[in-house]
């Protein structure tokens, strides 16, 4: 905006951003709340007053991989003594790890939550950004009968709502075995994230210049072999962006997980929340979670922070 | 239309001669991509328009009876499903103007000398990032009326937010507000600064009051791209279905995507619930197309 000159324009200009680090506060608040309940001790994530200067702990992340029970009667000195040093955190809650006959520790739920999550997000992202980088170079660079029809119906595929497509889905998934698979997750997710990633590729293969594949077709190459070798190299920023927005996309996914999943290929989003059961919830294991699965997405963020907006708009604004 | 569309080679060129055509290697690049979405999400769609017509039950072996426009008509005439669609309604205002209010209000700060802007804005972004069930999931700590951050922050003792079946509603767009006004904020900010600097500045010279300038000259320029924000969050806030379900089961929060779910997935009424469906996507595509007649406007500017 225009130069800051006169003092009330500075007072102003003062007033702007006392006011943004008071949002900015605010807005991270719940975030930041997240994290340190993560490191927090039982008994003092929901005290009143709010703890907020603490020793932090890993306790709540050793309880989030294991499987545990209610401790009956307290460890004897020797089982204490004799136990891992992660164990007797769990000895210090209240309750003990639970090993099977042959005294191995059992897991919780959440790593295979963990890894379906990956496995499907990444299985998709990888299919919806390949197939989408050809139809996006496609409808940039050839004459295409009702291209823009075409356009809208791809997009408008995006945005059906997720449980209007996941009842027929369902019903056909049943009849061929697809329920809870990773194959059945990534195949909706890789056509929820095909429409986007050809809105968002098309804008990025529009600004390569034409001119260099002709150059290149000139120089004797294939069509196949200027795509392979001159557009794609210089494409390589959209579609690393492209793959990050689209992995979050399916990382983050919740309703077709929840109806189309329920043990085998159940990824995080649906099982945390199946966490709080009756009772009361221990919110540090939730918090511990919840912050490993957020983990990676914070870090996209950071890495994605120019493309935001260009994503976020399906490649319709680019700044 | 701004669309590259590359002059055709000589057929007897050299490389052309080699390798494929352009129209094979067109309908290579593009075919598969549609054909992958005829068949995951127009065949089901169709598979369910014909099941609509039924009083299919999928958690029973007995066939489907092909009942006519009967779900129709009485989803149509149920007050129950209209009163979802109103407490959907009431979701999308209360949420939509709030994201606007407080994402075009940051915008307006963000938009000067801040030190440290980028960063800022990038940590303002991040809500929106996150996964909302999860995520939404920890807001019911925060609302909790007898430990929550809320309440103690704000002195309000006990106060009751998501078990309030009159506040619940509220509670569930609050959460909404706070993870998408970040994306209002980015598409105003690039609005603004999409205004060209030299409006500012003559604005100044004919001393032109704040009040003149925004409402003359900002608005009227952010507004393209601020109703395509507007549009895309209603659309979104029209399907919501992760927040509410998480955070709360009061009736008053029961938006027609809750209301669906339970019927297909909880009361297994397929064939009525196939009929609701296709009630919700015929106004999603409605307001699919206002989006995008608004996208290809920005687009073109």
């Amino acid at each position: 905006m225009a130069a800051v000159t006169t003092s009330a324009e500075r007072s102003l200009n003062k007033l702007a951003i006392v006011g943004v680090l008071i949002v900015t506060i605010i807005f991270l608040a719940p975030i930041y709340w997240i994290a340190s309940t993560a490191f927090k001790p039982r008994n003092l994530a929901t005290t009143i007053p709010p703890t907020v200067v603490f020793q932090p702990e890993i306790s709540p992340f050793v309880k989030l991989f294991t499987k545990r029970s209610q401790l009956r009667t307290a460890p004897t000195p020797e089982q204490y003594a004799a136990a891992p040093w992660w164990e007797r955190l769990v000895f210090d809650g209240g309750e003990k790890v639970v090993r099977s006959g042959r005294g191995e520790v059992q897991w919780s739920g959440y790593p295979s939550r963990f890894m379906n999550s990956l496995i499907v997000a990444i299985t998709s992202t990888i299919l919806a950004v390949g197939m989408g980088t050809f139809t996006a170079y496609g409808f940039s660079r050839f004459k295409i009968k009702g291209e823009q029809d075409l356009l809208f119906f791809i997009l408008s595929t995006r945005m059906l709502p997720p449980v209007v497509v996941a009842i027929p889905m369902f019903l056909m998934y049943r009849a061929v075995g697809l329920n809870d698979t990773h194959w059945g997750l990534i195949i909706l997710y890789t056509a929820f994230n095909l429409s986007f990633s050809v809105w968002l590729m098309k804008g990025f293969m529009d600004e390569i210049p034409k001119e260099y594949e002709e150059a290149a077709l000139v120089d004797g190459y294939t069509r196949m072999e200027a795509f392979f070798k001159i557009v794609l190299p210089e494409a390589a920023t959209g579609i690393a962006a492209t793959a990050v927005f689209c992995f979050i996309t399916a990382w983050n996914e919740y309703a077709f997980a929840l109806i189309m999943t329920n043990r085998r290929a159940q990824t995080a989003p649906p099982f945390i929340p199946s966490q709080v059961g009756s009772g009361l919830p221990d919110w540090t294991v939730i918090a511990a979670g919840t912050f490993l699965f957020l983990l990676p997405v914070a870090i996209f963020t950071f890495l994605l922070r120019n493309h935001l907006l260009r994503g976020m708009s399906f490649g319709a604004i680019r700044k | 239309m701004a669309t590259a569309v590359m002059t055709t080679l000589d057929p007897k060129s050299r490389s052309a001669a080699r390798g494929m055509s352009d129209l094979s290697i067109r309908n290579l690049f593009i075919i598969p991509t549609i054909v992958f979405l005829i068949v995951f999400n127009i065949f089901p769609l169709l598979y369910s328009l014909g099941y609509s017509f039924t009083d299919f039950r999928a958690s029973s072996p007995a066939a489907a009876n092909f009942v006519g426009l009967q779900n129709y008509r009485e989803l149509l005439n149920d007050l129950f499903i209209w009163s979802n669609f109103a407490i959907t309604a009431k979701y999308v205002i209360v949420s939509v103007v709030g994201q606007v209010v407080v994402g075009f209000g940051v915008a307006l700060l963000l938009n000067r000398d801040i030190p440290l802007k980028g960063l800022l804005t990038t940590l303002l972004l991040l809500p929106m990032m996150l996964s909302m069930a999860v995520v939404g999931l920890f807001w019911k700590l925060l609302y909790d009326p007898s430990f929550g951050i809320i309440n103690y922050t704000l002195g309000l003792g006990s106060f009751e937010w998501l078990s309030n079946p009159d506040m619940a509603l509220y509670a569930v767009a609050i959460t909404d507000i706070w993870m998408w006004s970040p994306f209002v904020m980015l598409l105003s900010l690039a609005g603004l600064s999409a205004v060209p600097k030299h409006l500012y500045e003559a604005a100044a010279i004919d001393r032109a009051g704040s009040f003149y300038t925004f409402f003359r000259i900002t608005l009227p320029l952010v507004a393209p791209i601020l109703m395509i924000a507007i549009i895309f969050r209603t659309m979104e806030a029209f399907k919501t279905f992760d927040l509410a379900y998480i955070l709360t089961s009061q009736p008053t929060t029961e938006v027609i995507s809750i209301r669906l779910y339970k019927m297909a997935f909880q009361e297994w009424q397929t064939g009525r619930s196939c009929a609701l469906a296709y009630i919700v996507l015929i106004m999603i595509l409605a307001i699919t197309n206002i989006y995008v007649k608004y996208l290809n406007k920005v687009k073109e500017r």
